[in-house]
């Protein structure tokens, strides 16, 4: 086990160095001189080639690439030249609004789809599972920003029920926390939630049909038991599968809805520094959300393996 | 105290119809089938693939979804009509009074939890047990069908085991509650030629400990006379012949039976011998000929065959056919049979 979590953790390295290459060429790609963004069009040349010399652009860009690669590689990621703090700071400074963003997001979407999914595929083909898959194709189809705004001007605007935008860090209080989250979250888990439903419904329906669950009701096992206990345990390992995959475009969407909401996240934090061409916060911080990508799948499949027992034990 | 007499009726299916409803309109996968079942008998129930054996058995359970079937007729356990019982009166029986094995054990056990776990549950359910005191039965059951060092392997997942100890966890699990009638939907079809004896042999040793009535569902016929007592043979949904094994065996009155019984493997005949296939494939169920369902495969049929549909008639003391012709049939096979039999008899 130790070795296999050592095994994937150093698989990271690839995946970075991918990672790194694209994000370095993308920047230098995209028009826009940051010396000469950061000290504004007021600027003198001759300003502006000082700044470049100080950041290093003058350079050939593999040696730029190959310096920055090689500090990343030691855990430095850079210093902001905007913010004048170093990137690793300033990204986990912001990471704690989406993690909770996402979070949220996610469980709201599990604890929704999880329970309408068991009842759709138990109910299959009736008015509750027509009604439940239409709302979910309307949750897939729904863009996240369109519903937040949507949910902004009817909750927070017309009914008056929760803030209409903005952030408390949880030292506010939990509740405070979650009462500005909770519309955000909305907004990013309905399309999660909706796919984690239809993968539901349909694991369900599969197992439902193995042959373990005619065993189970052969010895007299209630009805509710098989779907909880027999069906639903062994529908969850698809289950998994689709939100572990999802979980990543759920951060990727936090940017957007970090937007709408006004939530000082990392979406925020990235887009700001395009604006800025505030290079080394924008590579690093892409970088650390590949690593985290990397993190949270196998995390998942440490989960397969609490779930699955075939999986725990192949693996030894 | 119960099954004094071997004589005392069990289980009695009486006429009993399954109509699926498909998205190509309604099918009729077993058409009037009847037999009884006495306490401590074995019946087999035999046939080709398709002709109705797993949907006759799986009704006495109910296990049908039900949203798609209809039936028709009654299956009387105990004289209570099993059609006829409520959801919970159901779960009652199953596994307690009623338990099944089915044919494949690699598919049949939940692959999540651990063999103890599940035959635990099936314990817990039917008897006033604690966790403590079902979790030792469940090692006893399994240490009753000989898989070795049960005290561990209550602990394992089926994937841990093989075919034929997956299979005995079925059995100890289908019989923990000591059930008063087992069926059992092909049990060995899955399982390589060693374990298949071995497994037959349980099932008929617990059997006779329990003094269980047995369906054994199969399309071996070696199965057959190895441990039944009584036989049905099913065509496309019907009973088509209902006889003692030793009559089946030396006197098949159905050309159907005759073609099945020709086209066993003889292990002593001569090498060169062709093995018999009965010509002609099974119809559908969507294409069922009017008249005898086996018609168009039969070498005897006539108009009549053709046009009218056999009833199954009893025959002498306790043989049943369906067949327009069995009595000519059995007239003109009379020499032909007699010597089959004795070059049987001089070979085994
Ligand atoms: N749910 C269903 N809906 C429609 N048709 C069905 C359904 N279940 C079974 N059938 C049909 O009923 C017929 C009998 O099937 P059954 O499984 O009883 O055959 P069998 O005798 O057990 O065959 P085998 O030896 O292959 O197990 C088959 O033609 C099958 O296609
Ligand atoms: S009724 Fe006719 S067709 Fe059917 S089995 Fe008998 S002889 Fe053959
Ligand atoms: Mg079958």
């Amino acid at each position: 086990m130790k070795g296999y979590i050592l095994k994937r953790l150093l698989s990271l390295i690839p995946v970075l160095l991918v990672v790194a290459v694209v994000v370095f060429l993308l920047m230098h790609i995209t028009p826009g001189d940051p010396a000469a963004v950061i000290l504004g069009p007021e600027a003198s040349p001759a300003e502006v080639a000082e700044l470049r010399e100080e950041l290093g652009l003058n350079k050939p860009p593999i040696e730029q690439f190959v310096s920055w690669f090689g500090n990343v590689l030691q855990g430095d990621f850079g210093t902001s030249i905007f913010m004048k703090q170093p990137v690793s700071q300033a990204f986990f400074e912001h990471l704690g609004p989406t993690l909770s963003l996402a979070i949220m997001a996610q469980v709201l979407a599990i604890v929704v789809a999880i329970p309408l999914g068991v009842l759709a595929a138990k109910f299959r083909g009736s008015i509750l599972d027509q009604t439940f898959m239409g709302i979910s194709l309307l949750g897939i189809s729904v863009p996240s920003f369109l519903l937040g705004l949507f949910l902004i001007l009817l909750v927070g605007v017309e009914l008056k029920w929760l803030p209409v935008a903005g952030y408390k860090s949880i030292d506010a209080g939990l509740l405070n926390h979650i009462k500005y989250l909770i519309l955000p979250a909305i907004a990013l888990g309905s399309m999660q939630a909706a796919l984690i439903a239809r993968m539901t419904r349909s694991s369900m329906l599969d197992v439902l049909n193995a042959n373990y669950i005619k065993t189970a009701r052969s010895k007299g096992v209630k009805e509710t038991i098989i779907v909880i206990k027999h069906t639903l345990r062994n529908a969850f390992i698809p289950i998994l599968t689709i939100i572990g995959q999802t979980f990543g475009t759920l951060v990727a969407g936090a940017a957007v809805v970090e937007t709408v909401f006004n939530i000082p996240g990392i979406g925020q934090l990235i887009i700001n520094s395009v604006e800025r061409r505030d290079f080394a916060v924008i590579q690093g911080s892409v970088l650390l959300i590949a690593v985290s990508y990397v993190l949270i799948n196998l995390v998942i499949d440490l989960l397969y393996g609490v779930i699955d027992p075939r999986v725990r034990l192949g693996r030894k | 105290m119960r099954g004094d007499t071997m004589t005392e009726l069990l289980l009695e299916v009486k006429n009993l119809k399954v109509h699926f409803e498909t998205e190509n309109g309604t099918v009729t996968a077993v058409d009037d089938v009847s037999f009884s079942v006495k306490r401590g008998e074995t019946v087999g129930v035999v046939g080709e693939s398709g002709c109705g054996k797993s949907v006759t058995a799986e009704s006495i359970l109910r296990l049908l979804n039900e949203k798609h079937t209809n039936y028709e007729g009654n299956i009387l356990f105990e004289e209570k009509d099993i059609l006829k019982l409520s959801y919970s009166e159901l779960q009652k029986v199953r596994g307690n009074d009623i338990s099944m094995i089915f044919q494949d054990p690699m598919s049949s056990l939940n692959p999540v939890y651990t063999v103890g776990n599940q035959i635990v549950e099936a314990l817990l359910l039917h008897q006033n047990l604690t966790k403590k005191e079902a979790e030792s039965k469940a090692v006893e059951m399994l240490k009753l069908t000989g898989i070795p060092l049960p005290e561990k392997r209550v602990n394992e997942y089926p994937h841990e085991l093989s075919g034929g100890m997956r299979q005995r966890v079925m059995i100890a699990m289908a019989l923990s509650c000591k059930p008063k009638l087992l069926i059992a939907d092909e049990p060995t079809t899955a399982l390589d030629v060693t374990t298949q004896s071995q497994i037959l042999d349980l099932i008929n040793e617990l059997k006779d400990e329990f003094n269980m009535g047995t369906i054994m569902i199969t399309h071996d016929l070696g199965v057959v006379a190895e441990v039944c007592t009584k036989v049905v043979v099913m065509y496309l949904g019907q009973v088509i012949e209902e006889a003692s094994v030793e009559s089946i065996f030396s006197s098949p009155l159905h050309p159907y039976t005759q073609g099945l019984l020709k086209s066993i493997p003889q292990i002593e005949g001569p090498r060169d011998e062709k093995l018999y296939v009965i010509e002609g494939k099974v119809p559908t169920l969507t294409q069922i000929p009017k008249g005898c369902r086996f018609a168009p495969r039969c070498e005897f049929a006539t108009e009549i065959c053709r046009d009218k549909m056999p009833q199954l008639e009893s025959y002498e003391n306790d043989l049943k056919v369906r067949c327009w012709h069995f009595k000519d049939i059995q007239e003109k096979r009379g020499g032909m049979n007699g010597s089959r039999n004795e070059s049987q008899t001089v070979n085994s």
